[in-house]
């Protein structure tokens, strides 16, 4: 019998401080948008927690993951520095984009994690493209994409998940199905009972879990990784979720009742895992509540750090193509931010693309 | 440069980018081609012929006819390390891939702060002239050149077609790499052996002349030195400029010239409004060259309507060498 992740008090103190780093994160960011502190909008996964842990938890560090409008707990799962994200809400030259993305391009390569994105379904194709290339490098790696339920209606996931499966990519698709696009619900929007039903329609495995226990989104996404590493192509996985709040900052909620929002608090995926690891008696109270301060603790310094970075440069028409020595004309900028990026497990550093260049025969 | 003899062979416009893409493969394994039907069959217009007996289905990638899914591919695949070129069977259909061209390869350098650029090339087999009709024969290169982010390359004879698609196929950026299909088999002319690159953003002067100007793109190029043969005749000297790349744009290449003669014709195959071709005018206008013009720049551009089947209307809605001739005339005449 194999432990769980609430048995193991390493694992069970790794899943605790990462869900309750997004868990601090989002509801700082929260505090803050409300403050007026940060510019634009806030897609917030509250609610959502178990669903990035347990699948960034199954990962490599050198896989990679693509994320949606709702990436900061991917982003987060997948070891990204919180303080640079701050920087980057504060649009902040020391943020991961430097001020240039926003909430829904956070990405930080060197962990693997090729982005948020703007566009739902967006990150779909460019994830079965990773998985290729990881097929033609001939390396193991596993390229794994979250996307919502609202993804599965657009014409990219299914042509992505096709091709995966055809070629046998090392890809993990994982719906976050959180039950809204937007208003619309999930049952009004497809005929089938569950996302993962259509997996059949693409010849691939296929398997729902509930998003809200990080054990199970966790076995799911490791036996879909295993599959996927071993040469054995995709696995459609759905976790089915809840946000807490709103879908942006302009939801007033009206497609929903307090009643069912209620409904899904009370099966907080936090307060879940904290009552089976207490039940395990593998960390005691105080333990826990030293994961939950630590927590606190971190996301108020990635406040601090973040807004004390230096505003954006100012240089956009130098920002907007990487150098190149086969190009007499495109004026370029002064390329990397301040913090460079080390040569990255997965992707290609911008800096080392170009100086591939001049490398080229 | 190097002052060994350089080798030159004749081939046509398709043979020329088939040799780029070979090369390129055999020089850096991170290369590879995925399309529709580029494999058994060679591609719609046999640029890939036989490569995949040279290469393999691994790096000569046949999929779905599923063109967001192909766009998406390369662009992941060229974030982690390789240098996918991508081929849309033809132009038109990228409408089925812009989110991926345009909202993320185009963009993601920028939009990631520069931690990661992708080095992508799509080539785009573009234009009228085969009876294809409205859906297989536009020029929309001023959708590609209209989106920051974006390189667009258009290439009017085979030694650039091969140079330029080496510089593409280099360069860390996402270029869209736009071949007139007229030019595949009718244009044949001398090339050079080797992977040598011919720089983005460096026009070419095909021809030389003191009494006008004709900047021309793509299968234009040849039309306006048909043309200018038959201006020469009369007793009209022509300077043709081919810009060859539209964005980046040596712009001062073309304004250089158009001073010198003062005049200035543009010629597009794509219709005219907002078009390739309003830019390079805009250029002109915006610039001390307006003081040297002797009469309004001219444009010959098609028609704002979608291309028609019926021959005879195909090749009425785009210019044709008459066309350039009776402009050239009438701007010199009238000033």
């Amino acid at each position: 019998m194999v432990a769980t992740l609430a048995q193991s008090k390493d694992d069970a103190r790794r899943v605790l401080a990462t869900m309750w780093a997004i868990r601090r994160f989002e509801e700082a960011v929260d505090e803050m948008f409300a403050r007026g502190l940060l510019y634009g909008t806030m897609h917030l996964s509250i609610g959502q927690e178990a669903s990035a842990t347990g699948a960034c938890l199954a990962l490599r560090d050198d896989d990679v993951i693509t994320s949606t409008h709702r990436g900061h707990g991917h982003c987060i799962a997948k070891g990204a520095d919180l303080g640079r994200m701050m920087a980057e809400l504060l649009a902040r030259d020391t943020g991961y984009c430097r001020g240039r993305g926003g909430s829904m391009h956070i990405a930080d390569v060197t962990k693997g994690n090729l982005g948020a994105n703007g566009i739902v379904a967006g990150g779909i194709p460019i994830a079965v493209g990773a998985g290729l290339a990881h097929k033609l490098q001939g390396t193991d790696k596993v390229a794994l994409s979250f996307f919502g339920d609202g993804a599965t209606s657009e014409g990219a996931f299914h042509e992505s998940v096709n091709l995966a499966a055809i070629w046998d990519l090392p890809v993990v698709f994982v719906c976050e199905n959180n039950h809204y696009g937007m208003s619309m619900s999930v049952e009004e929007v497809s005929r089938l009972e569950r996302v993962a039903d259509r997996a059949a329609g693409y010849g691939i495995p296929g398997g729902t879990v509930d998003g809200n226990d990080v054990q199970a989104v966790y076995e799911a996404t490791a036996e879909a990784v295993a599959h996927a590493r071993a040469g054995r192509g995709p696995t459609l996985i759905e976790a089915v979720t809840y946000r807490w709040k709103g879908h942006s900052k302009s939801d007033q909620n009206l497609y929903r009742t307090r009643e069912e929002i209620e409904s899904w608090r009370e099966r907080d995926p936090i307060d879940r895992f904290e009552q089976a690891v207490l039940e395990a008696e593998t960390l005691t109270e105080a333990e826990v509540q030293q994961v939950r301060d630590q927590a606190r603790d971190a996301v108020r310094d990635a406040v601090r750090v973040g807004q004390t970075g230096p505003p954006s440069s100012t240089d956009l028409l130098g920002a907007v193509y990487a150098p190149s020595e086969v190009d007499a004309l495109t004026v370029t900028g002064d390329g990397a931010p301040a913090p460079a990026a080390e040569a990255a497990p997965g992707p290609v550093a911008a800096s080392a693309g170009a100086r591939g260049e001049a490398e080229a025969p | 440069m190097t002052t060994t003899e350089t080798q030159v062979e004749t081939m046509t416009f398709a043979e020329a980018i088939r040799a780029a893409l070979t090369e390129a493969m055999e020089a850096d394994e991170r290369v590879f081609v995925l399309g529709e039907d580029i494999g058994v069959y060679g591609g719609a217009f046999g640029v890939t012929t036989g490569m995949l007996d040279r290469f393999g289905e691994e790096r000569i990638r046949d999929t779905p006819i599923a063109e967001e899914a192909i766009m998406g591919a390369a662009v992941g695949a060229a974030l982690c390390g390789m240098r996918p070129v991508a081929e849309m069977q033809f132009s038109d259909f990228t409408a089925h891939a812009m989110d991926q061209l345009v909202n993320q390869a185009a963009k993601v350098y920028f939009m990631l702060g520069g931690a990661v650029s992708v080095p992508l090339v799509v080539r785009l087999p573009f234009g009228s002239g085969t009876g294809a009709a409205a859906q297989h024969s536009q020029s929309q290169e001023a959708w590609y050149a209209h989106t920051p982010g974006l390189k667009v390359v258009m290439p009017s004879n085979p030694a650039d077609a091969k140079g330029l698609l080496h510089a593409a196929i280099r360069d860390p950026n996402p270029v869209v790499f736009m071949e007139h299909k007229l030019l595949y088999r009718t244009a044949s002319g001398p090339v050079p052996k080797g992977d040598g690159v011919i720089p983005l953003g460096v026009a070419a002067v095909p021809r030389e002349g003191g009494d006008l100007t004709i900047v021309a793109t793509g299968i234009m190029v040849s039309r306006a030195l048909t043309a200018a043969e038959e201006l020469a005749a009369a007793g009209i000297e022509a300077t043709v400029v081919d810009p060859r790349t539209l964005k980046p744009l040596d712009d001062a290449t073309i304004l250089e010239r158009v001073r010198a003669t003062g005049r200035a014709l543009l010629v597009q195959e794509a219709p005219r409004t907002a078009g390739f071709m309003a830019e390079v005018a805009a250029r002109i206008s915006e610039s001390d060259t307006l003081y040297y013009l002797l009469a309004p720049v001219r444009r010959l551009s098609g028609l704002d309507a979608p291309i028609p089947y019926n021959p005879d209307l195909e090749k009425a809605s785009v210019p044709q060498v008459p066309d350039i001739v009776q402009a050239g005339r009438a701007l010199v005449e009238e000033s």
